[in-house]
């Protein structure tokens, strides 16, 4: 209790914080009308919305449990003296992010003309060579008003679910070393302002869907969130590492030292769980029961998990001569990740090109980031989600057969309109989202700092942290692992107030 | 009286035990432990990174038994551990002062 008064600037920043995103949420909701909230009319209008309803919500509900799987895949990979951090890091993220959302997040994101439901209507936009372009939503705060619908509702649960997705893969590039109080208020405003900003442009009908206009295809389309979820998620990694640095001890004289994760197992078994639940975030993504393209969605997710598991670990193979596990595990999820996007709009063979080169790239991003870039992402959060999620974006224009919703690729159709429109896309994520993320993270970093100080991170963050270990009744050694520090490292981190800045210079 | 204490592969754990049996030691203090010595270290990869594998694990037993049984447990502990490839480890012998029973406090010969 004592500790959590000492850090009472930042407990009060996130308090504040909190309020405010209410108010402007009730302010916003009370004027408007309630539409369907019983759900007899939404029934009695479309016969077959019961099972259109079931699958999006049972899918929802399987993305929701992906959770369990990004948790074991963090917690695995890397260090026991952390694990109970990580471990509720990935929970937490979820109460904070999804409060956020319902706040704030899904008014910004699906609250604007052109969004699904015609009940929500109110948009901030901007008119630029005669046509109107949608910058964000601005109804359907805290679900208030005219979001008090069945449908809505439905779209909601669905729709933070894969929030969620996002918030929680930063956690992985950024753990270890997260600090707790900065995590809270990062966790409400991933949900409430970082996702649902390209989420509108993409999917709440903003100025990337509308690019057909320009006649650059059907506008972007991205069927499940290559780019919404994990690029915007991947691309928030980023932001994170850069401003937080490596973890005590990752580099040596600007050499990255191997820092096993301390359960390959709960690793495996997570990416495991992970990949069942794709097929709630893939095929679900249909959001309609009656669109039987979600067997296209289902097969092509399949087939691209598996090309990017075999190519990810013949790469290890031939680079280090063993199939390492974890570079497997992230090889499927970025054989996922890539399919993301294009699952509904590509042939099979395409499905297992795309998670192919997926496999390799991650491989090939994680080296670079670690040997080029210098930054620590214990879990490959920025080469999965990030690296392949763009590839996911881009592959829509490059394979699409043009056999749903219009959607014509450069290959196929030797059509370069939707191409142009994927590219814009990948530009707004590397030009406006990853800058406007860095900047959130930034400003947390100035205000309450983000990450533990080096002698919390050096006990293991939990014990400093929760007052409790992971694992109470095992001796936690790091004898014989490269967990041992050099000398010199540990010695700097004593004295050092930012060990960001001491593990770079060592 | 004499402490024999073998450190070895813990692969051979079991061969050692049954080899134990067979002479008629039951009694023994396992530990698992990690050391380093001629068996150099090992370099893996984690994730495309380079990391040396310093010490190796390895099992120790400790036997306190009577001088007359020392040589049938060193060939005994010889026979089930050896692989021939370095890092099969070593035997240690120490002459023992006193042992008591916890239990009934008795000493000496009686107690092992």
């Amino acid at each position: 209790m004592s500790d959590f008064l000492r850090k009472s600037p930042s407990v009060k920043i996130g308090i504040g914080l909190v309020l405010s995103l209410l108010l402007v949420a009730m302010a916003a909701s009370v004027t408007m009308a309630a539409p369907d909230p019983t759900g007899a009319a939404t029934l009695q209008k479309d016969p077959n919305a019961p099972v259109n309803f079931i699958w999006t919500l049972i899918c929802g509900f399987l993305v929701i449990f992906m959770m369990t799987g990004f948790a074991m895949v963090e917690t695995g990979f890397t260090r026991a003296i952390h694990a109970n951090n990580t471990m509720l890091m990935n929970m937490m993220i979820w109460v904070f992010g999804t409060l956020g959302y319902f706040l704030v997040g899904f008014g910004l994101m699906f609250g604007g003309v052109g969004g699904v439901y015609e009940g929500l209507s109110k948009a901030l936009s901007i008119n630029i060579g005669g046509h109107t372009w949608n910058l964000l939503g601005l109804s359907g705060f805290a679900l208030g008003g005219k979001a008090y619908d069945v449908g809505i509702f439905m779209l909601f649960l669905f729709q933070a679910a894969f929030m969620d997705t996002t918030a929680t893969i930063p956690t992985g590039a950024m753990a270890e070393r997260f600090k707790w109080s900065a995590f809270i208020v990062y966790g409400f405003l991933v949900g409430g302002i970082i996702y649902p900003i390209f989420g509108n442009w993409a999917w709440g009908g903003g100025w990337l869907s509308q690019l057909n206009v320009l006649g650059l295809g059907a506008g972007y389309k991205d069927f499940a969130g290559s780019g919404v979820v994990h690029a915007v998620g991947g691309l928030t990694a980023l932001a994170g590492t850069i401003i937080m640095g490596p973890r005590i001890g990752k580099f040596v004289k600007g050499k990255p030292v191997a820092m096993p994760g301390h359960d390959l197992s709960m690793g495996v078994i997570g990416t495991c769980i992970l990949i069942f639940c794709w097929f709630g975030f893939n095929a679900g993504s249909t959001m309609a029961a009656t669109d039987l393209r979600l067997t296209v969605a289902a097969v092509n997710t399949m087939l691209a998990g598996c090309a990017g598991g075999l190519t990810a670990m013949l790469y290890m193979m031939k680079s280090t001569g063993k199939p390492d596990t974890s570079m497997s595990c992230n090889g499927v999820l970025a054989g996922l990740v890539a399919i993301t996007a294009p699952c509904a709009y590509v042939p099979a063979w395409a499905a297992v090109v795309i998670g192919g080169i997926a496999g390799v790239l991650v491989c090939a991003s994680v080296w670079f980031v670690e040997n080029v870039l210098k930054l620590d992402d214990p879990v490959g959060a920025v080469s999965v989600h990030g690296v392949n999620g763009m590839w996911g974006v881009l592959s829509v224009g490059l394979f699409a057969d043009g056999t749903y919703g219009g959607v014509k690729g450069l290959l196929l159709n030797g059509d370069w309109g939707q191409l142009g429109a994927q590219v814009v896309a990948i530009l707004a994520l590397i030009l406006l989202i990853f800058p406007f993320a860095f900047l959130v993270l930034k400003l947390i970093d100035k205000t309450i700092g983000l990450r533990v100080s080096a002698k919390e991170e050096l006990a293991g963050l939990d014990m400093p942290v929760h007052g409790a270990l992971c694992y109470p009744e095992f001796a936690l050694s790091a004898l014989g692992t490269a967990q041992t520090f050099p000398e010199e490292d540990s010695q700097a981190s004593r004295t050092a107030v930012k060990s960001a800045a001491v593990s770079k210079e060592a | 009286m004499i402490k024999i204490e073998a450190i070895f592969r813990p692969s051979r754990f079991e061969a050692v035990k049954d080899a134990l049996a067979k002479v008629g030691i039951r009694g023994m203090t396992v530990s698992e432990v990690k050391g380093c010595g001629k068996q150099k270290g090992a370099v893996e990869h984690y994730r495309g990174s380079e990391y040396e594998i310093v010490l190796h694990p390895k099992v120790k037993i400790e036997i306190v038994t009577l001088e007359e049984n020392m040589e049938k447990i060193i060939t005994a502990i010889q026979y089930a551990a050896q692989t021939g490839e370095t890092g099969d480890g070593k035997i240690f012998i120490y002459q023992l002062a006193e042992a008591i029973q916890v239990r009934t406090g008795e000493r000496g010969k009686n107690v092992i």
